[in-house]
């Protein structure tokens, strides 16, 4: 059981939800629509997304150890399943299932 | 104008919901294992709404109140979403009511989609967003509200599908490293965060990492700005 009260526990996801919240809504009050938003800003909002999504396939793959289990090796069989599959049929759908279930099958009957 | 944008969006929705579901019970099961309501996980799946920081707060929960620290883990995991607002800026102008839900809701997978995706023409922009954004929560709220429920009476082998989420931004990467011309601001954001992670660990990386990005990006605005400027006038 939590140690905390529930008062306790209501103060500390509020604190979570309007922590949340912050992180989403700052870039939106700080730039406001009324004014011209820095040329900066402007060139991060540009430049930002692509190297965004490449932190975030890192992110995703943050507790896979090379050096010690299976070496990352079933991660790294299907994203190459899920690259290629992309490069050949350029369907989203296909290739995110197709290396999913690559990704199970190895995991559950190979590893 | 409505079903028109909602069939539109349902589609890129459908790996969200795979991959939603799966966790989002997972961490209802989680929160209702440590013996709490599943009001709790609806709660927090509503408000919070943030797949991560919603797994860390079950952990903070079951130790000793610490509101200070709860703070600074949450601006910490979620710092992130500046970039997503500093990105979505211009995308959520004229949006009217929506833009509030729109920023409410915008995590990881819902941003990527609504930055990426090719909205075809005659499809309102707004409602597309909005019916991401929203069919995306959906999957979040019910998976951990009926995994809070039903708790450890599931057993099923579902071992691995927590990849359909790297599989998802693996394939978003690769459509917009093919859109970009220079591909410096993808080897950026790989290279940078790969390398805070081996430097900084799996506990304590994004933050270096997402700093590292920005340095990276403002060294080599110059010739990053030229070769947009260049695709503009093709």
């Amino acid at each position: 059981m939590s140690p905390m009260t529930i008062p306790q526990q209501i103060i500390t996801i509020a604190i979570c939800v309007l922590g949340t919240m912050l992180t989403r809504f700052l870039p939106f009050l700080v730039f406001s629509s009324k004014k011209p938003t820095p040329k900066y800003i402007v060139y991060l909002g540009k430049a930002l997304p692509c190297a965004v999504f490449g932190m975030l396939v890192v992110y995703c793959l943050k507790n896979v150890s090379i050096l010690s289990g299976t070496h990352g090796l079933p991660e790294l069989l299907a994203i190459a399943v899920t690259a290629g599959l992309h490069l050949w049929k350029k369907n989203m759908l296909l290739s995110i299932a197709g290396g999913t279930i690559v990704y199970m099958l190895l995991v559950q009957l190979v590893f | 104008m409505k079903t028109k944008a909602l069939k539109a969006a349902f589609p890129y929705t459908i790996p969200i919901f795979a991959g939603f579901w799966f966790l989002a019970l997972a961490y209802g099961i989680l929160m209702n294992v440590n013996g709490f309501s599943f009001i709790y996980p609806m709660l927090m799946s509503m408000l919070i709404y943030g797949g991560s920081l919603e797994f860390i707060v079950v952990t903070m929960l079951m130790s000793p109140f610490a509101p200070l620290s709860a703070l600074a883990v949450t601006l910490l995991v979620q710092s992130r979403h500046l970039f997503y607002g500093i990105a979505m800026l211009d995308r959520f102008r004229g949006m009217g009511w929506k833009k509030f839900y729109l920023i409410f809701g915008m995590c990881d997978e819902t941003f990527s989609i609504n930055y990426s995706a090719d909205i075809p023409e005659g499809v309102d922009r707004g409602w597309f967003m909005f019916f991401v954004t929203l069919l995306n929560q959906l999957y979040w709220v019910s998976g951990a509200t009926i995994g809070g429920l039903i708790g450890s009476f599931l057993k099923f082998n579902t071992k691995g599908l927590d990849f359909v989420m790297t599989a998802m931004f693996v394939t978003i990467f690769m459509n917009q490293w093919m859109k970009e011309k220079k591909k410096d601001t993808g080897l950026i954001g790989i290279g940078a965060t790969a390398a805070c992670l081996v430097l900084f660990g799996a506990k304590s990386f994004m933050v270096p990492a997402m700093v590292t990005i920005l340095i990276l990006l403002t060294i080599f605005r110059k010739p990053i700005e030229q070769s947009y400027q260049e695709a503009e006038i093709q």
